[in-house]
């Protein structure tokens, strides 16, 4: 088995899977129908791109797991997604938030992998990239609309990109892992100048302030995670554990 | 929640090229640009369509119920205005 290549792809699958679980948590509790939809909708785009991604680690992988498999019954510390991914959703202004910083990330990535040389990973990434374009843009929107609307969605909106900025240098980060991989892999610190221009660009054009430089957070490509992915995972995970095998 | 304060918005898309936008139905959202993407998330999510329209619903002037005798009673015994006397040429799907 190719170990680096299967770290690679289980970490993009597991950034999709946590953030496409989150995306759900907003079914039938958006602020409109409309808004309901909307989010479902890009969260389904994150599980297929998750589905894609886990199919190939399994692959890889060549033990005879599934995609199932590795979303469902690994524990808290195999599993190597950002920690943004799995902060709360807080408001919908934090939700938001989190979109615009992510989704801009995926987009930089996604279209750069499409260079890779693995084809697989080439294919996913060219399906995505279109998919993720409209996240970024919904997420704009709103963050467009709430920085620049009435008091209290300016200073919600505000608090919301100031309560996940500490958790996006880890997304912008290299490692030793894409260095091995160079040519396969993308490695984000060759967009991080790209991904500040867009967010600032949205930030300020909404009339919010860029968050300042603070203590960023680290620990999610190693398995370390926050208390809210052990919550996160419970509700992901127990259906398929509590019927080991069941099928529809 | 706050579903008063979003307007209604009807929207059209158009399936196909060289079809007409069709209404599909409508939706709330806080401005013509969301409203728009609104109806992208709602209405075409299945690939329904290749273009979509919204209107503001407070922008259609529509008949009444009430009228409904002059403005169409008239064309019911008109059967010429049908063109079902014509042989329609091999290949016209859409007439």
């Amino acid at each position: 088995m190719n170990t680096d290549l299967f770290a690679y792809t289980l970490r993009l699958g597991d950034d999709a899977l946590v953030a496409a679980q989150r995306m759900g948590e907003w079914i039938a509790n958006a602020p409109q129908l409309e808004e309901d939809v909307a989010l479902g909708n890009i969260g389904l785009d994150q599980l297929g791109q998750a589905r894609s991604l886990l199919s190939y680690a399994a692959e890889i992988e060549g033990a005879g797991r599934t995609e199932d498999d590795l979303a469902y019954l690994r524990d808290e510390r195999e599993f190597t997604n950002l920690l943004i991914c799995e902060r709360p959703n807080g408001d919908f202004a934090v939700t938001i938030a989190r979109l615009l910083y992510f989704a801009t990330y995926q987009h930089l990535l996604y279209d750069a992998l499409q260079g890779s040389s693995d084809e697989t990973l080439s294919g996913v990434a060219g399906k995505a990239v279109k998919e993720v374009a409209y996240h970024v843009d919904h997420a704009t929107q709103w963050v467009l609309r709430l920085g620049d609307g009435t008091e209290e969605s300016h200073r919600r909106m505000q608090a919301g990109l100031d309560q996940l900025w500490p958790y996006t240098g880890e997304m912008l980060a290299s490692d030793d892992l894409v260095g091995r991989l160079a040519g396969v892999a993308v490695d984000p610190s060759g967009f991080a100048d790209e991904w500040h221009r867009r967010v600032r660009d949205v930030i300020e054009t909404s009339t919010c302030a860029a968050p300042e430089a603070s203590y960023q957070h680290t620990g999610g490509r190693d398995g370390r995670h926050t208390e809210a992915m052990g919550y996160l995972l419970a509700e992901l995970q127990h259906v398929a554990r509590s019927h080991p095998g069941a099928t529809w | 929640m706050s579903t008063k304060d979003w307007p209604l918005w009807e929207v059209f898309v158009r399936s196909r090229r060289g079809l007409s936008h069709g209404h599909v139905g409508s939706l709330h959202a806080p401005d013509a640009q969301m409203a728009l993407r609104n109806a992208r998330d709602v209405y075409t999510r299945r690939q329904e369509g290749v273009s979509i329209w919204v209107v503001p619903a407070s922008a259609i002037t529509a008949s009444s119920p009430d009228e409904k005798d002059e403005f169409f009673d008239p064309a019911g015994d008109k059967i010429y205005r049908h063109p079902t006397f014509y042989e329609i040429p091999e290949g016209v799907e859409h007439l």
